[in-house]
């Protein structure tokens, strides 16, 4: 069954035409990795994904119901977005924490306040969720007192409070010093082991490799190339992919 | 007149003194957040609205929005100037310090990362929890600085009621200094704002102190 689908999304900023009719679909338990040169569009699908930006035409998606339809050429959403917002997460490449809120408050105000769910048992879930990351000790913590990768581990755990049945990532390592990528890459691996159904944009190769069911090459707003990891590396068919894995091995 | 009975009877005015200061954040804190909003809407009539009255409120003196305010009815209207000149000296005080704290506001809510509204938003938030949970706490931390600056100057401001004669500590010890021809009564008025000031300061330092907990 598929978690989400994107059927031919068109999307154009003004001029610039930005999603170029991009069909792909998330099976449950399934880890896409998105690869591509920068300014292909691989954030704006993201936020068309999660309702951060309106796409022009195309049909997205979640559990077989369609949040877009076509009337007439143009391009309608559900009324209920709200109910589809529970189904996923988002992992933003520069955390966007709640600096104001310490970090089980992070994870338990959406909880607690917006889906109106049992107080003692959300904070039971996120001291679980804290524990298993290592960053129990960092509970009454406020964001300013952790590191970069403490930061979006607590941001992967504040995504993980609403127990989302899939995980958006953009680019969760970008933002970090060197040395903190491994602790956040770590932890995404152990959710893909645990079969949480994931889609991560990424610059990390060697990672999406090593985790993704799927990789999707996209270049100029279209996919150019998708598939299983050893072949997309391994057998790669398209110039412009090609061109990017040997920019990206001579940096 | 001892200076010992002027000062007296100056302070006999910080009462009416301290009813423009306080009554006026009670309503210029507010009303301002509802300017900015309306400056901030996506509707080009409201926003023009809100600017354009900012900017009058803002280019012109408060002296004469006191006037307008306590006199214009009468004028315009024949509505006769009540005896209480609270009413009127309040709601020009509450309207002009609107303007200025409007705009304080505004800055502080365009400060606000992007991200904060969005992660707010795909973690299912609505606009207005967003706005109270998310955004306006981090917005007040934010512009308590300039809004402390603002209100040090409401303080000296009150002595502008002299203007329609309302009877605070300023408009007494005015009167005092003319029929005793003494200046004295200026150098009293002016250890009134200051200690007054002081105070101010004070609270607002312990309050950035109590908000500082997390960095931004
Ligand atoms: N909010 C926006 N307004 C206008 N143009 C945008 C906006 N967001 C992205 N773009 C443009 O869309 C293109 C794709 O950007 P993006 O999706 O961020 O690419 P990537 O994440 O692959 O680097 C770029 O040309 C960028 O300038
Ligand atoms: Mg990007």
């Amino acid at each position: 069954m598929s978690i989400m689908k994107m059927s031919d999304i068109q999307k154009s900023f003004g001029s610039n035409h930005v999603l170029k009719g991009i069909s792909f679909s998330v099976d449950k338990g399934e880890v896409v990795s998105i690869i591509g040169p920068s300014g292909s569009g691989k954030s704006t699908l993201l936020r068309c994904a999660t309702f951060l930006e309106t796409i022009d035409s195309g049909i997205i998606s979640y559990d077989d119901k369609d949040v877009t339809k076509n009337v007439n050429g143009k391009c309608v959403y559900a009324k209920n977005l709200n109910d589809f917002r529970h189904i996923f997460g988002l992992v933003f490449q520069n955390f966007n924490l709640f600096p104001h809120y310490s970090v089980l408050k992070n994870m338990m105000d959406a909880p607690v306040s917006i889906m109106k769910r049992d107080k003692r048992e959300v904070r039971e879930e996120c001291m679980m969720l804290l524990e298993k990351m290592g960053l129990a000790d960092k509970a009454d913590a406020y964001p300013c007192e952790l590191s970069g990768g403490q930061q979006q581990r607590v941001s992967i755990v504040r995504a993980l409070a609403m127990n989302p049945e899939i995980l958006f990532f953009d680019e969760p390592t970008s933002a970090l010093d060197p040395e903190l990528t491994g602790e956040v890459l770590k932890v995404i691996k152990q959710l893909a082991k645990e079969k949480m159904t994931m889609v991560i944009v990424t610059h990390e190769m060697a990672f999406a490799r090593a985790v993704s069911d799927k990789v999707i090459f996209m270049s100029g707003g279209v996919i150019v190339e998708q598939g299983a990891p050893e072949e997309v590396f391994g057998n790669t068919r398209s110039e412009r992919m090609k061109q990017f894995l040997q920019n990206y091995n001579r940096d | 007149m001892t200076l010992m009975t002027m000062a007296l009877k100056m302070a006999s005015g910080l009462e009416k003194t301290c009813a423009i200061f306080f009554l006026t954040l009670l309503f210029a804190l507010p009303l301002g957040m509802v300017v900015a909003l309306m400056r901030g809407s996506k509707y080009k009539v409201i926003s023009g609205a809100a600017s354009f009255i900012i900017s009058v409120l803002r280019g012109t003196p408060l002296m004469l929005q006191l006037i307008a305010v306590t006199y214009g009815p009468y004028y315009l209207f024949g509505i006769s100037v009540s005896r209480n000149k609270l009413i009127p000296v309040v709601v020009a005080f509450s309207i002009n310090y609107a303007a200025y704290f409007a705009e304080i506001y505004r800055s502080g809510i365009e400060s606000m990362p992007v991200g904060q509204y969005e992660a707010a938003q795909v973690l299912g938030y609505s606009r207005v929890q967003t706005f109270f949970k998310i955004i306006f706490p981090q917005v007040i931390r934010r512009i308590l600085p300039s809004m402390t600056n603002e209100i040090v100057t409401l303080v000296k401001d009150t002595s502008m009621a002299f203007t329609v004669s309302y009877q605070e500590m300023f408009t007494i010890g005015k009167q005092i200094a003319n029929s005793e021809t003494s200046f004295i009564p200026f150098v009293v008025a002016g250890v009134f704002y200051y200690v007054f000031n002081a105070a101010v300061s004070f609270i607002m330092r312990r309050v950035e102190k109590a908000m500082s907990y997390y960095k931004i």
